[in-house]
């Protein structure tokens, strides 16, 4: 087990390097020089040149590599171009709403998965089945800027139960915040909850038609004791590789969700600096999503070891 | 009091008929074999008396276990029945343990769910249980996980959560099919000694009548969801009244009519030498790599033209291997490989694939073996792949037509889809396929082992005139020794990567050299062994 965990651990921190190598040679080769954006187009070209110095870009390539990795590794990201404030504040502040919005929305599209998958599978071709199916299928099918559209005009406009958008920031207190990232929490779980509830049926399903669910019965265990003591187990890994997946994509891809409720969130944020070749703050959002992924990915790793004990000896 | 009684029992599946009028009894201490062809009921039998019959599937008449009526209990009394009173034992021990539960925590729920033991009380049982089975405490300690365990141990670990609550009826469907010959033999001992010594009722379900033979006090023989013959084992096998017995009997025992013999050529058609097969371990260390597993170890062997060779050995041995590395399907580490003289591989290099033709392999399972979207058509020419001008037009007509109609099939069969085919006829499809480019070599591999007896003897035979007729060779490779003593000159075995012995068959056969051959022979189930022992 702990020789497991230290070879994917091994593994993962060795993508983390190839990964902040690549990032860093692909900012160098996109088209736009930062300091000549910054000074507008009829900047004197001695100001561009005393500008670059200045940010440091005219130093050999490896240099500013192993800076900006030395800079990573003590929480320095550099200074944003356009906003002239440290990257790191910028980033700090958008994460405080993204993860806790991401942990929110699959939090809530756990909890409605699991339980639907699960109806929905011990009691195949029923009623019930038909109708998680359907609705997933309609959860995968809606846009999730249109439901969340929906979800304002109802909830917000019409049922004032909500606002319509914006953050008061954790300061206004706990559930204030938490109550502004509601909606947007559930337009982002609905699609997610419906391919989770997908998948953890069919899993599911094929685990409940393996040989050791007969045994199970054959042992005396009624239909429900075998699918809570043998099937749910062994049904878990394919759904915790579509959690640790939807967890990435939510983490950076919330950005329409973000502009339907008006959210700084990181995804926002990562658009923004695109827009304004603001390279060293798209560099660092784009290495924090790497960094958060293989942390999650590492998880996941955890979580397959914990419910399989075949994955703990396996070669990977 | 009998264990089980049924009488006028009726299954019928979404209104199909499975199981007429079945009627049949057992007492304590005894066991009865259950003996028929795959879709004989026999499994249906024992799912009747679990009350575990498949969605949709209504039954009647009666059925008693140790005198109670299952038509007065409801689920949660069945579910008390389940385990307790009846214990149950299936075929294919590799999935019948759940792969991420601890054995002793698999045994000990069967204690557990219908005592109000302790966890502690009951992981004694099932420590208990598994001395019992012959899985000792040094060796299989309780938190041993199914996958650290071979196809028999797993078996005795099933067998013990049956046993665990000393059930007055087992009942073990096929429970050794899966399984190597001595494996065989240990378990059906130990089920023999279990039902001797806690008095069960043991219902033995098996399409092989050897197995049931030597160890069944009665035997009821199925067909089509019918009991044919049912009476004492001894009676039944002497008087032989009925003729699907008759049948039956005479396709286990079949051995194909054989013409000509081989006479040794100058050229063999297949050489191995020196054969070496090594797998790369997984590693442990990150630091040291670990040494090669020689799977195939220094192999040599000749098939001459038109001679029947065999392989056997227990699973585990390397005979798949050989296999595929006869086959140019994997690398050689060592030695070469020559077809007719010509080297078809050898370390390091693989076959010209127009020599590739003149080798075909048909392999065991004929419902895996195809792709169920192309037609038959499609199917058995695929080797022409190989060749650089394929026949085309009249001649690819003439080609499907000629291997159809050898094989036993019409030529109109070459526009259906495989799933319109038995399980015999496929493995005729897959011969069909091996035939039509007319190679030198058929490697069967485990050909004959997945189908039942009757059309077993059918296959054998085809095989057998095919040789004579297109001058084949075969290198025969199976599990089942019986079959192998009937089709095949001559005879390898092969024990961890090594060819211990090898010889004409039946001198192997009768008169083994080596101390592993004899143990396999011994092993071996045999009909007339078990009928003309003495009565016990």
């Amino acid at each position: 087990m702990t020789a497991y965990l230290l070879r994917r651990f091994l593994s993962l921190s060795l993508s983390l390097v190839a990964a902040s190598l690549v990032i860093f040679l692909v900012m160098e080769v996109v088209p736009g020089d930062p300091a000549s954006f910054m000074m507008g187009i009829n900047a004197d070209p001695q100001a561009v040149a005393a500008l670059r110095t200045q940010l440091g870009l005219d130093e050999p390539l490896p240099l500013r590599y192993l800076g900006w990795v030395a800079g990573l590794l003590q929480g320095d990201f550099g200074v944003s171009y356009t906003y002239r404030v440290p990257v790191s504040e910028l980033i700090a502040e958008r994460v405080m709403i993204s993860l806790p919005l991401t942990l929110y929305a699959l939090a809530l599209s756990t909890l409605i998965a699991f339980p639907a998958g699960i109806l929905a599978a011990s009691r195949r071709n029923s009623a019930a089945d038909l109708s998680v199916m359907g609705a997933t299928q309609l959860g995968v099918a809606i846009p999730n800027f249109w439901f969340a559209m929906i979800l304002v005009l109802v909830f917000a406009i019409n049922l004032r139960w909500f606002s319509a958008g914006g953050f008061p920031g954790w300061d206004a207190g706990f559930w204030p915040a938490i109550k502004a990232l509601t909606l947007p929490a559930i337009a982002l779980a609905l699609p997610q909850a419906s391919i989770l509830a997908r998948v953890m049926r069919s899993s599911l399903i094929d685990t409940l038609n393996e040989d050791f669910m007969r045994t199970a019965r054959a042992k005396g265990l009624s239909r429900g004791q075998a699918l809570r003591r043998h099937a749910l187990r062994n049904a878990l890994i394919p759904v915790l590789t579509i959690i640790g997946l939807q967890f990435s994509f939510l983490l950076a891809g919330g950005i329409i969700i973000e502009n339907v409720f008006y959210l700084p969130g990181l995804g926002r944020l990562a658009f923004q600096a695109i827009t304004q070749r603001d390279l060293i703050v798209v560099r660092s959002v784009v290495i924090l999503l790497v960094f958060a992924v293989i942390v999650v990915t590492f998880l996941v790793d955890l979580a397959y070891a914990l419910a399989d004990p075949r994955l703990r000896r396996r070669r990977t | 009091m009998p264990v089980l009684s049924i009488s006028g029992l009726k299954v019928d599946i979404h209104g199909n008929t499975v199981l007429h009028d079945i009627d049949l009894t057992l007492d304590p201490g005894q066991i009865l074999g259950v003996v028929g062809e795959s879709g004989s009921g026999k499994s249906m039998t024992a799912l009747s008396v679990m009350q575990l019959l498949p969605h949709g599937s209504e039954w009647s008449g009666r059925i008693e276990v140790a005198g109670t009526d299952l038509a007065t209990l409801d689920e949660p009394a069945l579910c008390q029945m389940r385990g307790r009173d009846v214990g149950l034992i299936f075929q294919e021990p590799m999935t019948a343990l759940n792969p991420v539960r601890t054995i002793g925590d698999q045994v000990a729920e069967t204690v557990r769910i219908h005592t109000g033991a302790s966890r502690r009380e009951a992981f004694a049982i099932a420590r208990e249980m598994l001395n019992r089975v012959g899985l000792g405490e040094d060796r299989f300690p309780l938190d041993r996980f199914p996958h650290d365990l071979s196809g028999g141990q797993r078996q005795r670990v099933v067998i013990a959560q049956a046993i665990a609550l000393r059930p007055k009826l087992l009942i073990a469907d096929e429970p050794t099919t899966a399984l190597d010959v001595t494996t065989q033999a240990q378990i059906l001992d130990l089920l023999k000694q279990l039902v001797r010594e806690e008095n069960m009722g043991l219902m033995l379900i098996t399409h092989d009548l050897a197995v049931v033979a030597g160890l069944a006090d009665k035997i009821a023989i199925m067909k089509d969801g019918e009991i044919v013959e049912a009476g004492p084992t001894r009676e039944i096998f002497t008087a032989m009244r009925h003729p699907y017995t008759r049948a039956l009997f005479s396709a286990s025992a079949h051995v194909p009519e054989r013409g000509r013999k081989t006479e040794p050529g100058d050229i063999p058609v297949l050489s191995v030498e020196n054969v070496v097969r090594d797998y790369q371990q997984p590693r442990r260390n990150l630091f040291v790599k670990p040494p090669p597993f020689r799977a195939v170890d220094h192999v040599s062997f000749e098939i001459s033209h038109g001679e029947n060779v065999g392989l056997v050995g227990e699973s585990g041995c390397g005979k798949s291997t050989l296999a595929r590395s006869i086959l140019a399907l994997d690398g050689l580490q060592g030695g070469d490989i020559r077809l007719n003289g010509h080297v078809f591989t050898s370390a390091g290099e693989g076959p010209h694939p127009e020599l590739r033709a003149r080798m075909q392999v048909v392999f065991q399972d004929p419902y895996g073996s195809f792709n169920p979207r192309h037609r038959v058509r499609r199917l058995v020419t695929e080797p022409f792949h190989l060749v650089r001008d394929p026949p085309r037009g009249t001649e690819l007509e003439r080609r499907i037509d000629r291997a159809l109609t050898e094989v036993g099939l019409s030529s109109s069969d070459a526009d259906k889809y495989i799933h319109e085919f038995s399980g015999g006829q496929r493995q005729r499809i897959a011969i069909a396929r091996a035939l039509i480019i007319e190679p030198a070599l058929i490697v069967l591999d485990e050909a004959v082992s997945a189908l039942d007896v009757s059309i077993r003897a059918q296959i054998l035979d085809l095989l057998a005139g095919l040789s004579d007729r297109l001058d084949l060779s075969y290198l025969f490779i199976s599990h089942d020794l019986s079959v192998v003593r009937a089709i095949t000159d001559r005879v390898l075995v092969m024990k961890d990567g090594k060819i211990v012995e090898q010889g004409e068959t039946e001198s192997v056969f009768r008169n083994p050299q080596h101390p592993y051959t004899q143990r396999l022979v011994a092993a071996t189930p045999s009909l007339e062994a078990a009928l003309a022992a003495p009565a016990n």
